[in-house]
């Protein structure tokens, strides 16, 4: 008896794991803000279509892009984004040559000022794209950024 | 898992700079185990909310291309010395942590 029970749990436990596998259940699937597909894109455009709805970005010099000319470890390059431009609803932090080009978004609040700073890692020498949504529009600018090793694996 | 998060903000002026460590892997799933092979599952943090007095001020939206023990810090207004700014994180696993530090 104790025995069909256990056969009976690890068979929906499996069934689970399948699920999951599959990627039909995953564990970020209770977070349906999370913009899946745009962090899971190959391709620029299209990361920037999930996030802001349009590719067309504009710009600007309000965007300032902090981040080293050359990062000798691309495993951990220093990126901040400052931006004077009013109502900022979202920032975006892009780098161009990535796998998977999108490394981070944040949702501003009113009160949030046009500053985020992070850490991310740079596959190769490329872009580093910051994007700013605010008033309806996508703003962006750039900055190149030399990787002498490279910080994504594989 | 309560230790996972180092954070400290600070009042200058009208702005509140919120600074933060995260203690996280944030594997990307592209690495392989150098003895094994096999490729090592990503596992990140995908979500980092920040809070002032319980009101949201920042949703940080992470990928794997944030570096391993991420660093976070932003800047915001309408905060005095003593409010609580919270910090709570969840990743691909829907392991999470938070903290609460008071502005000074």
């Amino acid at each position: 008896m104790q025995r069909r029970t256990f056969l009976k749990g690890s068979l929906a436990g499996s069934t689970v794991a399948v699920a999951v596998g599959a990627g039909l259940l995953t564990p970020g699937a209770v977070m349906a803000a999370w913009p899946k597909r745009a962090f899971e894109t190959e391709d620029m455009q299209t990361a920037m279509n999930d996030l802001f709805g349009t590719a067309q970005t504009e710009p600007t010099d309000d965007i300032s892009i902090k981040a080293p000319d050359i990062a000798e470890n691309g495993a951990v390059v220093p990126v901040s984004i400052t931006s004077g431009i009013a109502g900022i609803e979202e920032i975006a932090i892009i780098a161009e040559k990535n796998g998977t080009p999108l490394a981070a978004n944040f949702k501003l609040a009113d009160n949030a000022k046009g500053f985020v700073s992070t850490r991310i890692k740079m596959a190769k020498t490329s872009n580093v794209i910051a994007v700013v949504k605010a008033g309806g529009k996508a703003y962006s600018a750039r900055k190149e950024v030399k990787v002498t090793i490279g910080g994504c694996g594989g | 898992m309560a230790k996972s998060i180092r954070a400290r903000a600070t009042l200058k002026g009208d702005t509140v700079t919120v600074k933060s460590l995260i203690t996280h892997v944030m594997e990307t799933g592209l690495r392989k185990d150098e003895k094994t092979g096999d490729k090592i599952p990503a596992h990140y943090i995908q979500e980092v909310t920040c809070e002032h007095n319980g009101k949201e001020v920042v949703l940080a939206q992470w990928g794997p291309a944030v570096s391993k023990n991420p660093y976070l810090s932003y800047e915001f207004t309408g905060g005095k010395s003593g409010d609580d700014v919270s910090i709570s994180w969840v990743d691909n696993k829907g392991e999470k942590d938070s903290l609460t530090v008071q502005i000074k």
